[in-house]
């Protein structure tokens, strides 16, 4: 029964939402915008046994005097006093605390930590953007050109490039692009037919 | 600027800078702001969750201004899909992680039966039928050359993917000439990816110029210009002066 | 060992110090940089042109601040000339840690608009937020049945049977066009759940990492516009006539674009040297 109701469950409902999409009977959409809802409802669920795993995992830190543990009391200063920020009485998602703390804390940390990628980038162009092979020569130059495409200093040439890099954009690029998605949705239709039938298991764990 | 938006930008200013300070070398000032990167973003997510997720869709729809003890008078049914939701919690459970499984297999279904049709239709068909035409020679030799480069790139492009046959022989050209399509493909996505990356920095020194220029209206600007500058001066100092102690203490446990 | 090995061999912290170098030099020097529009931006822009005044448009804000350098100037420059011609504008954000990022957007730009053309925009009534809920793919897919399945209630809590431009609107066939300015793989729904099932017709705004990876969607129909990173949004500020941190950024664009370039040079040149040696960089 552990495993079997699971199972039975993944082939119901995955059967049901495949055949809707070519059914669209007003029964079978009842169930479809039931289905919907809910699917939501358990997906909150879901998300909240990550702030779980971020809480034990801090907190395990911070018990066991672990290497760097002063930083984890950091993480659940930051964790808790945003959820008390938010709640009801401070205003909800209005309160002052909350927006300036989003606004000025949050903001600037998430963006200024995705911003180091530039440097690392440029670090990478320096390093290993390197003509080691054809295949690489050829990549070094599609990258150049669409680099130079919006270069005011290059005259005619500038033009030149932006045309080719438009081309290279909308023809070999797309055709590179296209063959990918192809795969990836052939991919994605064989993996969810596995699951479905019960040949994919790895969500059930090892238990 | 008042005062009041004067700190928190202040704020905003000094954890940019502690974050750039990772440039430099891992330090305390890096693992401060990551941390509370870390925990804000998660608190964070918990009231979102709480008050635009979980209190909408589920609460509001049960308990229609009853006590929460009734359940009738509202949606009950929706106590379902809650109980299933509460059902995943189990997943940590060493024992009783069995009972996880339910509100996943539910979830994986709808997920993967709505995906089958919907992937296969906008995914594999209308890109293949998209690409499967004839060549529009009559909107010039260039236009029809592309359409042909397109065709001979996807088929070639696909061939490359397809591990069943040896690439060897003719079967080898084809995925030959597939992998420099593909190649052609990243080095456009590089290009892009390196405008991408660098226009994060860009915001980031956009934003304190607009610091400096808001919070130090009327010609105090180079002042703070200088004040950065003596700010991560001092900011690397001490970093380094952290370290030295550091190393130190480890010498000397050692 | 020659120059170009030597500097081959330099500390990284130097190529970090020269780029930010760069960059704060042009961010504080003012010149001008010409931007040359693309079809795939302006045919974004003609489509919310041609639209009437009362028309309704979804705008779906679905990044993060990680991505908001290159996302907060297309969501404010069509933003803000979809409310300065009076259309209708519904709101998403199912990015996890956007919905914060898209009301701070959504009240400036209502500030903007009065400020610039002396229009009250009144929440309710031109515009209407309904915040964030997970799995993006099925909650555009129940966009698609009907706006409450999601979204009960809006990002404060306000039902919306009781918000007023929301009365009559059901789902995606009540709006001209879905916008989605994105940083996230959320597009993928868009594109094969919300244009595949229910036709409705969908623009992208995505991040420069992902820009070149939707071409083929453009070429097929099943996108109608791109604009691709810093530079899509700065030509669509361009076409809009408001010229904002996009094209800005484009200046400081072409200077560090040059930089990074003789980054590659230095390094293929050191690379050669030592091959013909028989060494290794």
């Amino acid at each position: 029964m552990k495993k079997e109701i699971p199972l039975a469950i993944v082939f119901v409902a995955g059967v049901f939402m495949a055949v809707q999409f070519f059914v669209p009977h007003a029964g079978s959409e009842w169930i479809y915008e039931f289905v919907m809802e809910w699917t939501i409802i358990i997906g909150i669920f879901a998300l909240a046994l990550g702030i779980w795993s971020l809480l034990r995992v801090s907190t395990t830190k911070i018990k066991r005097k672990m290497e760097n543990w002063p930083y984890a009391v950091v993480l659940l200063a930051g964790l808790v006093s945003m959820i008390i920020f938010g709640m009801g009485f401070m205003g909800g998602v209005e309160s002052y605390m909350f927006r300036h703390f989003f606004n000025h804390v949050m903001i600037p940390l998430h963006a200024t930590m995705f911003s180091l990628l530039a440097f690392f980038i440029a670090s990478a162009a320096f390093r290993a953007f390197k003509a080691r092979s054809a295949l690489a020569t050829v990549l070094l130059i599609s990258a150049l050109v669409l680099m130079l495409r919006f270069n005011p200093y290059l005259g005619p040439v500038g033009d030149l490039d932006a045309d080719l890099a438009s081309w290279i954009l909308n023809v070999p690029n797309l055709a590179a692009k296209r063959a990918i998605i192809i795969g990836i949705g052939l991919g994605m239709v064989a993996t969810a037919l596995k699951v479905i039938l019960g040949i994919e298991r790895s969500y059930m764990g090892s238990d | 600027m008042s005062w009041e938006t004067f700190l928190w930008t202040t704020a905003s200013v000094a954890l940019t800078l502690f974050t750039f300070s990772f440039l430099y070398r891992d330090n305390p000032f890096y693992k401060f702001s990551e941390s509370l990167f870390v925990g804000i973003s998660a608190g964070y997510f918990v009231i979102i969750l709480w008050y635009t997720g979980l209190v909408p869709t589920l609460f509001d729809r049960i308990w229609v201004g009853q006590p929460w003890w009734q359940i009738w008078g509202g949606k009950w049914w929706y106590l379902i899909p809650g109980i299933l939701g509460l059902m995943m919690w189990f997943r940590f459970s060493k024992k009783k992680s069995w009972i996880s499984r339910y509100p996943i297999a539910f979830y994986l279904g709808i997920a993967t039966g709505a995906a089958i049709p919907l992937e296969m239709q906008n995914r594999v068909n209308r890109q293949l039928a998209d690409t499967l035409v004839a060549p529009n020679f009559s909107a010039g030799w260039v236009a029809g050359i592309s359409d042909v480069i397109i065709i001979l790139g996807v088929v070639c492009g696909l061939f490359y993917f397809f591990f069943s046959v040896a690439h060897k022989g003719t079967f080898g050209g084809v995925a030959k000439a597939g992998i420099y399509i593909l190649m052609i493909g990243f080095g456009a996505s590089f290009g892009y990816t390196v405008m991408g990356r660098i226009s994060l920095f860009i915001e980031r020194v956009q934003s304190i110029r607009d610091w400096v220029e808001m919070g130090f209206e009327g010609g105090g600007g180079m002042t703070a210009v200088v004040w950065i500058s003596v700010l991560i001066v001092l900011l690397l100092i001490m970093m380094e002066i952290m370290r030295h102690m550091r190393n130190k203490a480890t010498e000397e446990a050692a | 060992m020659n120059f170009f090995e030597r500097l081959s061999l330099l500390d990284r912290r130097w190529v970090y110090l020269i780029l930010a170098a760069v960059v704060v030099i042009t961010v504080l020097i003012e010149f001008d940089t010409p931007i040359r529009v693309n079809p795939e931006v302006r045919s974004i822009y003609d489509f919310m042109e041609e639209q009437q005044p009362g028309s309704y448009i979804h705008l779906a804000i679905d990044y993060d601040p990680g991505s908001l350098a290159e996302m907060h100037p297309m969501t404010y420059v069509i933003m803000e000339q979809a409310l300065a011609k009076g259309l209708k504008v519904i709101m998403t954000a199912l990015s996890p840690n956007g919905p914060g990022m898209a009301e701070q957007a959504m009240l400036e730009i209502m500030d903007s608009v009065k400020l610039h053309t002396g229009k009250e925009v009144i929440y309710g009534e031109d515009i209407v937020f309904l915040g964030y809920k997970p799995y993006p793919g099925i909650v555009i897919l129940a966009m698609g049945q009907n706006y409450r399945l999601p979204f009960p209630g809006d990002y404060y809590n306000t039902s919306l049977d009781s918000i007023p431009m929301m009365e009559g609107i059901i789902n995606y066939d009540n709006v001209e066009g879905v916008i989605l300015i994105t940083g996230t793989s959320g597009v993928d729904f868009w594109i094969s759940y919300a244009n595949g099932r229910y036709n409705v017709p969908l623009a992208v705004g995505l991040t420069g990492v992902m820009a070149a990876d939707y071409y083929p969607y453009l070429k097929s129909g099943q996108i109608f516009g791109l604009m691709g990173g810093m530079l899509g949004a700065a030509e669509y500020e361009k076409l809009a006539g408001r010229p904002g941190r996009a094209m800005e950024a484009m200046r400081v664009q072409v200077w560090t674009h040059m930089v990074i370039i003789l980054f590659i040079l230095i390094g293929n040149i050191g690379y050669f040297i030592s091959r013909r040696r028989g060494g290794s960089v």
